[in-house]
């Protein structure tokens, strides 16, 4: 009988983390950013048919990089979830945070239980009535939350990019100012044609508020 | 409710397929008004006895013109003989592109109203496309078999759905089992459809105009009222309209009380 060679927990986490990272920075990135009338979604995607962006809910949306098979799965769950929640209770008790909670849960027992840890990383973005209502929350790899600041850039590597964003961001930005930042996480140099984007209308609340853009993002910063 | 535990999303969650009601039926089965027929133990009362217990909604039309489809209901529901409700809703969007209206067990009607309305959305949120006017007759289809049970023990909901797909508009009438007939120019559902259906006939036209077909509706509507004791018609003292919508290729929108006002005014 062979026995197994020791490996330390530290060890271990570190590998899975190592190879789930790898993973994900491989990946576009993608960047979610509030907004004055409502939070802008774009990503950079060659495909037309398979999104990384997508409608959640009423003010709810989803943005996620990765591994597509994995975060699709989890666009489809955050849909049924927000659904029956939203069905057995009422629209209004469909929230970010608590979908983002169920994220973080589905993601952390993968990374620890399951025999390869999730190559993702996803956004789940909601639109307050106001600018400070807004939410947007960045689940890992390893299932860690970040709710910090109403913005985040997922995937793709860490670049100068995201420090220029978060040095960028202030409150009150127009849709010209958020396109712009945007742009310059996914890079100056991607085509019009492989910017997927998307953003929740302020004004549309509490109404279905996600409208996909239709015109290159590069015309909104205009 | 399986609402995702420890584990996150398992399960149903992470299941293949694009149907709310499949979903909830796997996830969450007691949500669903089905449920109850399935799993009821209780005897079945007898037909007959049942509506006395429960309000009913009553008689819906719908119209093609020019543009589209216009579908209107009355306000009433009824318990037995008393008046349960005169301002009760009965035609709602089902999304965008389509209208449905329903009659019989307000309950579950409005129940399938609100599955239905989650069930194209749900679709469209998945897929990242509307179904097809067909596809959505066919679930709303399969929505109402789920309910067979029920509607065997005499608590049945009956909806009409009409759509703008591809440049038509289209009228589907459903029966309890689930059976779908797409009508012609006009139908009516509920108590005082048979009234309804003959005012219908005698003032339909090809190619009506938005206005016209709009004054139809509530023609018929106000006939069914004058010789069904379910169907309310319009209630000057009160000022009640029966909810009137269209659907174009502009999409749903329901008429305001204040515009029929005055399109019923002009007539005379």
């Amino acid at each position: 009988m062979t026995i197994p060679a020791y490996v330390p927990p530290e060890q271990l986490i570190k590998d899975r983390a190592d190879f789930a990272r790898r993973g994900v920075a491989r990946g576009r990135p993608a960047v979610v950013v509030s907004m004055a009338d409502g939070i802008l979604l774009a990503t950079h995607n060659p495909s037309r048919a398979l999104v990384k962006i997508s409608e959640i809910y009423d003010r709810i949306a989803f943005a996620g990089v990765g591994k597509y098979n994995e975060f699709e799965a989890l666009r489809v769950a955050g849909i049924r979830y927000a659904d029956l929640r939203g069905y057995a209770y009422d629209r209004s008790d469909v929230t970010a945070r608590g979908l983002a909670g169920a994220y973080a849960q589905t993601v952390a027992a993968a990374f620890t239980a399951e025999p390869k840890p999730l190559e993702v990383e996803v956004a789940v973005a909601e639109v307050g009535a106001t600018q400070a209502d807004d939410a947007v929350f960045l689940v890992s790899y390893d299932g860690s939350v970040n709710d910090e600041h109403p913005w985040a850039v997922l995937g793709g590597p860490a670049g100068p990019a995201r420090q220029a964003l978060a040095q960028a961001w202030r409150p009150g930005l127009s849709l010209p100012d958020a396109a712009r930042l945007a742009l310059d996480v996914l890079g100056q140099d991607v085509p019009d044609g492989e910017v997927e984007a998307a953003r929740l209308v302020r004004s549309a609340i509490p109404g279905r508020t996600f409208q996909r853009l239709t015109e290159p993002l590069r015309r909104y910063a205009a | 409710m399986a609402l995702p535990g420890a584990a996150g999303f398992t399960g149903p969650y992470l299941a293949p397929g694009n149907s709310f009601f499949d979903f909830a039926l796997a996830a969450a089965p007691e949500a669903l008004p089905a449920h109850q027929a399935y799993h009821s133990t209780h005897p079945g009362t007898h037909p007959g006895t049942l509506p006395d217990a429960a309000p009913q909604a009553t008689t819906i039309v719908a119209l093609t013109f020019r543009d589209g489809l216009v579908m209107a209901g009355d306000r009433r529901a009824t318990m037995g003989l008393a008046i349960a409700s005169r301002e009760m809703e009965k035609v709602y969007p089902a999304d965008r592109m389509s209208a449905i209206g329903v009659a019989g067990s307000a309950g579950l009607a409005l129940q399938l109203v609100r599955l239905f309305q989650l069930e194209l959305s749900h679709y469209e949120k998945i897929e990242g496309a509307p179904l097809s006017l067909e596809g959505k007759a066919n679930r709303l289809a399969t929505l109402l078999r789920a309910n067979l049970g029920l509607a065997l023990k005499g608590l049945a909901a009956v909806p009409l759905l009409g759509g703008y797909d591809n440049s038509t508009a289209r009228i589907f009438s459903y029966d309890v089992t689930g059976g779908h007939y797409e009508e012609h120019d006009f139908h009516a559902i509920g108590s005082g459809a048979v009234f309804a259906k003959g005012s219908l006939k005698k003032l339909w036209r090809a190619n009506l105009p938005q206005r016209t077909a709009v004054k139809v509706a509530i023609t018929a509507l106000t006939d069914a009222a004058d010789d069904d004791a379910g169907t309310g018609g319009v209630d000057a003292a009160r000022a009640i309209w029966p909810v009137v919508a269209v659907v174009t290729q502009d999409g749903y929108q329901r008429i305001d009380e204040a515009k029929l006002a005055g399109l019923m005014e002009a007539k005379r």
